[in-house]
This record gives C-alpha cells, structure tokens and sequence, in this order.
C-alpha cells in the first residue's frame, strides 16, 4: 500500500497528542520566575504588633514558608486547615502574608476576626495593606505558597489552595530536603 | 432611502452594544507627552496575569490596576521602557509581555509561523507545478470517429 494514505493519519495522531498535552496544561499555573532565585525582601508590619516590623531578611538560616491570604478570598478559607496541619506537623515557621486585606478601607480589621473564628497558626502575620510587597512576589491570586530555603533562596511556589495531597506528596519531602541540606 | 437607513442600522446596534463591555480605567495626567505615549505603549503591551488575553489597558481586574499603577509610578519617575519590562519579567516572567523576547525557549513560538507559511507555500507550488505536468491526451481524428459510430450505434438501436 502507497505510505502517503498512512500521511493523515499521523497527522491526526499528532494532532490529538498536541490536544491531551494542552488539556493537562493549567493555563492558570505561572511558572513563576523566582525559583532559585533571592526570596524578595519586604519589611512590613506585624498584625498585632503594628508598631514592630518583619522582615525577609529576619527569617534566613532556616528553611520558611510564606503564605499570601486574606479574609476576602474564600479558597483561603478552605486552605485553612490543610496548611495549619502542615504547619503544625512540620513545626516550620510561616509568616502569613495579608494580602489588601487589613487596613483596607473596604475590610477594615476583619483579619483579626478571620484568625480569631478559624485559628491562627502563623508565626508571625505581615500586612500588605496596598499590596506592593504582593507585586514584589508576583501575585496573581491569593493563595499562594512558596517554600524559602535555609539561604533565602525561594524553592517552590504553589499556586492556589493547598490541598492534603499537595501536602503529604510534595510540601512535607521538600521541608525535609531542604532542611537537611547545609 | 430607507433600505439604506436599515442597512446602516445593524452596523450601528453591533457598536453600541460592544462599547458598553469597553472597561473603563483610571485616567491618568501626564505633563510630558512622551512619557504618557510611553505609559499608553507599556499598557498596552504587558499582559494581565490574573485574566489572561487581557493587556492591562483592557482590564478591569485588581492586579491589573495594581501594575497599572505600578507602570504609572515608574513611568512618571522617569524610568526607562526597559526597567518597566525588567521589573515585570522579574516578577512574572516573560508571561506578562505580549511580544516575548528571541530566545532558545520561544524560538518554536517565533519561527513557527513563518515556517509553516514557507512550507505550506513550498507544497502548493509543488502541487501546482504536478498538475502541470500530467499528461492530457491528444484527440485525433479516429478516435472522434470511432466515437461517433458509437453514438450512432446506440441510438440505433434505441429505436
């Protein structure tokens, strides 16, 4: 049989593989640039000592976790409790970024109240009432994640909610690894 | 007269109703007429994250108008159109420009095109230049009257 009857067919072969690749793309997940590179500084005030600041810099030689959330966002609600178990087993410290939320005109102090109704299992909480330090990590949506190694550098970011398996299969190794390396 | 009226009529309805989804953003006043020509570019051509085939002169969502305001804020400082790219990229990759930069990685994205252009181009050509040279049989004399006779033959018959 002539090979050029067999041409269509792998076009559409082809054609269908290109199509599965594009149906398991997230067009929603950014790769996002900072991998590898120096977590962006801010300095910022704590949530309930506002005359005190935080800082990236303060949280170097230690492997940390920084998490971007508000009261508004409503995935951060069903977060909530997949990163406070993460939290809590790995016992890493996490500052909890509050993205346009306190201080805001439109929702005043309701982080306070958020914490207060679903527990806060932040070390520390630092407000970006306008949101640049936001910018400077490249937000696209609350929540997100990112894990920050012992040198500073910013390891991984996870975008979205975290969820149970995103937890035991990805977060909790990588805490382990980066901690244990020097 | 009238037909003309309603033959305008459908073009103008289609307008008006696309121009109210138009977003409207915050104005910004500039004195130098060349960095607001700079601002209007920069918006135009860096893309919203949040609400992707969106530029961020289009878009009404709240990051947008955040790097908006970023844009503005740098623009009016009098920094260059390369630190306002920089900064984005450093933040959001090359994601967030609508004309990414000649690179190993988008290479695919840059000569993809012209090269399916090319070679769709090449084939036609060559399909073309096949259909030329298929052989069209000459009709001489005999074979006309062979098929006559045919003709004639059957129509005979037919009566």
């Amino acid at each position: 049989m002539n090979k050029k009857y067999f041409i269509p067919l792998f076009a559409f072969i082809a054609l269908v593989g290109l199509m599965l690749f594009g149906l398991k793309n997230d067009p929603k997940v950014i790769p996002s640039p900072f991998i590898g590179q120096e977590a962006p500084e801010f300095t910022l005030p704590k949530l309930y000592k506002q005359d005190e600041m935080i800082t990236a810099t303060e949280m170097k030689g230690q492997v940390w976790v920084l998490n971007l959330w508000a009261s508004w966002c409503v995935s951060c609600r069903a977060e909530h409790k997949v990163l406070s178990r993460l939290i809590e087993k790995m016992k890493v410290p996490t500052i909890g970024l509050n993205y346009k939320d306190y201080g805001t005109e439109e929702y005043t102090d309701e982080a306070i109240s958020w914490l207060a109704r679903y527990g806060n299992p932040y070390t520390a909480v630092a407000v970006d009432t306008n949101g640049s330090a936001g910018l400077d990590w490249g937000v696209v949506g609350v929540p997100e994640t990112f894990v920050i190694d012992k040198k500073g550098i910013v390891r991984y970011k996870f975008t979205g909610p975290v969820f149970d398996q995103a937890v035991d299969e990805i977060l909790v190794p990588l805490i382990d690894k980066l901690r244990k390396e020097g | 007269m009238n037909n003309f009226l309603k033959v305008l009529i459908i073009p103008i309805i289609l307008v008006s109703t696309f121009s109210t989804y138009s977003v409207q953003i915050e104005f910004h006043s500039f004195e130098n007429p060349q960095r607001e020509r700079l601002y209007l570019d920069l918006i135009a051509e860096l893309r919203c994250v949040k609400c992707q085939n969106q530029n961020l002169a289009e878009s009404n969502a709240e990051l947008a108008r955040d790097m908006r305001e970023k844009t503005y804020q740098m623009v009016i400082a009098g920094k260059s159109r390369e630190d306002v790219v920089n900064y984005m990229t450093a933040r959001y990759g090359d994601f967030v420009l609508y004309k990414p930069p000649f690179k190993a990685k988008t290479l695919l994205l840059w000569i993809g095109p012209p090269l399916l252009l090319l070679l769709s181009i090449f084939f036609i050509l060559k399909m073309i230049r096949n259909q030329n040279d298929q052989q069209t049989e000459t009709i001489t004399d005999d074979d006309l009257e062979s098929v006559r006779n045919l003709l004639k033959s059957s129509s005979d018959r037919e009566k």
